[in-house]
């Protein structure tokens, strides 16, 4: 109970702490709210947290999701028809923090459904609702000023990107910006698991901790296998899973619980 | 044609400012990865419209090869079957290809050129901006791929073959509404992914900042060669110039020249579909039911959508016009007053497209023929000195089995 006061970027921050000290990255599962219906997405949740998330990332369903591979398109778009909607989304955490999840958790979001909301009324019952960051693909730090001020007013963290296409001097902008850590891409492209990450991923990823020095790194995009996460871990304070998880999930609960499993124990092995 | 009056290109180019924005519409709504790739092509294209050799490169190809200047019409039948002001077309169904969409592709591809991309990627509604990156990629020497929703394949099926034919792969899109808006999302998500060698050539003045700006002003050739024009023949500015609104180009293209001529009338044409009331159309502006400010493909405009924020489907029998948001620029330009927003509908467009047949022998676009709608409720309202200057912005072949079938012609 000591921890539900500690929300937002306090909460995040603490999770990476807690990570360090085991000497391992974060898992930060991603979930589409939603998939494959509004019951099964909280039941998804609960499995990924028995498994040992970190953190999550929880998606909010839009129709036009232009960074999203086929998996999560087709998810989402499943989640649009069982009528996930972003009150829904909200009230699903809500129910998840009263039965005493206390991970943080980040809202995965396209820019228009938040507006859709309004910005101000959005943070505020997001945060009300234990929410305690934003994760919007489709907001560069240039767009991002009518955000930073309502998630400054509310402690929550508002995550950045960085691209193997970033320059030093976009990695410098986005280490100011920083609000909880930096969602680095590893690869060019859109989301889905891939068999292989890319070769030249330990240099970017030292690239950017030039720069970030402590802020928290956190890998995404194409990550599948337990294998990336050994090779990645030396590089990274947290990892995120999305299409691989979305897929297992769609085998059954089992399968996302023991793809859950892997991923969380292999950040304990050594590479 | 006399040399059009470069001063006009100057005189309005107040907006965007240098982060994209025209008041609060336009941006950068994008992907980090894509960022940088904005940044290099915003500064490729400052760099080339500061080039003469690259000016003087675009503007031969406009003459030698799209055939520019196109000519301005006067509808002599049409003004008196309506009997009041005189009406005007500017014949960008004449360019090669036959519409404007030759324009912005042919820009934007010497721009590839220029840059060394030779992948160039294309989104297609109707067809007509897929056959022209295609003609541009092929005329240069680049390889050309075109994502084109699969209804659209369907209702203007001759352009998919025409595009084939000019040697350029067409990639259908079976996401969401199989139209222009999820053929957008494919393009942006091949960008994304193949960043690094692969241009990406927009066809309207929609998108992430610079990609309005840049087919506004590739475009703007319409309206500084038809000011020019309409000088010449008839000795003074007209009224009234309308267009259709699609994703925006050639309004904007038509409009830009006479921007700060005051007593000139702006006017854009919306597909009205089956009706407003019938919630089933593509007018972003006329319907605040169901359409508000928002965020969609990288820019901040009027998008159709739900409470929840997501975006609704569109109709409208014209491919081109069928899109849930607008260019930035027309939502500026409609709040600050300097152009106003009308809509036709599918049964006026299709009116306007046999009228316009019969009495000018002229078979104009489908999109095209909602601008010419707008002619036919206007005219007879104004006097007979007044001057309606209409966009004629692309030829009707394309749209021979989608008019067959609502005509029930044999
Ligand atoms: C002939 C013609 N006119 C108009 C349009 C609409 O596009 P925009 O609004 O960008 O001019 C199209 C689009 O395909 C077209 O082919």
């Amino acid at each position: 109970m000591n921890h539900s006061k500690a929300r937002g970027l306090r909460a995040i921050a603490a999770m990476f702490d807690l990570a360090r000290q085991a000497g391992r990255p974060a898992f930060l599962p991603f979930f589409p709210m939603g998939y494959p219906s509004p019951e099964a997405s909280l039941d998804a949740i609960r499995t990924l947290a028995a498994a040992g998330a970190d953190g999550f990332e929880i998606g909010v369903p839009f129709s036009d999701p232009l960074a999203d591979g086929p998996t999560i398109q087709a998810a989402t778009q499943i989640a649009l028809e069982k009528g996930m909607t972003v009150p829904k989304v909200l009230a699903s955490i809500k129910t998840l923090r009263a039965e005493g999840l206390t991970q943080p958790i980040l809202l995965f979001s396209y820019v228009n459904p938040l507006l859709a909301y309004g910005i101000d009324e959005l943070i505020a019952a997001a945060n009300a609702a234990g929410v305690d960051g934003l994760i919007i693909p489709d907001l560069p730090p240039e767009e991002a000023d009518l955000f930073a001020g309502a998630c400054d007013e509310h402690g929550m963290a508002l995550v950045f990107f960085l691209a193997p296409t970033s320059s030093d001097e976009r990695v410098r902008l986005v280490v100011n910006q920083a609000r909880g850590f930096i969602y680095v891409l590893s690869l060019t492209g859109v989301t889905g698991a891939r068999r292989d990450l890319p070769p030249d991923l330990s240099d970017f990823l030292g690239r950017v901790r030039v720069q970030a020095g402590s802020t928290p790194l956190v890998l995404g995009f194409g990550i599948s296998q337990p294998e990336h996460v050994r090779s990645i871990a030396p590089h990274v304070d947290g990892f995120i899973v999305g299409s691989a998880l979305v897929k297992a999930a769609a085998a059954g609960t089992d399968s996302l619980h023991e793809l859950a499993l892997r991923l969380r124990h292999a950040t304990y092995e050594e590479s | 044609m006399t040399t059009p009056d470069p001063t006009i290109r100057v005189a309005s180019t107040d907006v965007p400012d240098e982060r994209g924005y025209f008041g609060p519409f336009g941006g950068r709504f994008v992907p980090e990865t894509l960022v940088p790739a904005l940044d290099e092509l915003e500064a490729a294209y400052r760099a080339a419209m500061a080039d003469p050799t690259f000016q003087a490169e675009l503007a031969h190809l406009q003459h030698s090869y799209t055939g520019r200047p196109t000519p301005v019409s006067y509808a002599k039948r049409l003004s008196e079957h309506l009997g009041g002001a005189q009406i005007y077309l500017k014949r960008e169904d004449l360019a090669h290809t036959g519409a404007h969409k030759i324009n912005n592709a042919l820009g934007q591809a010497l721009l590839a050129k220029r840059m060394g991309k030779q992948r160039v990627i294309a989104e297609t509604g109707a067809g007509q901006h897929g056959v022209a990156s295609a003609t541009a990629a092929a005329l240069l020497g680049l390889d050309c791929h075109v994502y084109m929703g699969s209804v659209d394949m369907a209702r203007q099926r001759p352009n998919v073959f025409r595009m084939k034919l000019l040697g350029a792969e067409v990639i259908p899109v079976e996401s969401g509404s199989k139209t222009l808006k999820d053929a957008i999302n494919e393009s942006i998500r091949d960008w994304v992914t193949n960043v690094r060698d692969t241009f990406y050539l927009l066809g309207s003045a929609l998108g992430p900042h610079p990609y309005p700006m840049m087919v506004r002003d590739f475009q703007s050739v319409i309206g500084i060669e038809a000011r020019q024009q309409i000088l010449d023949q008839a000795g003074r500015l007209p009224d009234l110039c309308i267009a259709c609104v699609g994703g925006g180009s050639n309004a904007i293209g038509l409009f830009h020249a006479f921007r700060a001529d005051e007593g000139v009338a702006l006017l854009g044409v919306e597909a009205g579909g089956r009706g407003i009331d019938s919630g089933e159309h593509a007018a972003r502006f006329a319907d605040p039911t169901i359409s508000r400010p928002g965020v969609l493909q990288g820019t901040r405009s009027y998008v159709m959508q739900n409470e929840d924020g997501q975006i609704l489907n569109t109709h409208s029998i014209s491919a081109g016009l069928d899109y849930a948001s607008v260019g930035p620029e027309h939502a500026y330009l409609r709040q600050t007053e300097r152009a106003g927003y009308t809509i036709a509908t599918d049964d006026d467009a299709l009116a306007a497209f046999r009228l316009l047949s019969e009495l000018e022998g002229i078979i104009p676009a489908l999109e095209t023929a909602h601008a010419v709608a707008e002619v036919i409720k206007q005219a007879p309202k104004l006097p007979k000195e007044a001057m309606i200057l209409v966009n004629l912005s692309g030829r009707g072949d394309k749209d021979l089995d989608t008019v067959i079938e609502a005509l029930g012609f044999d």
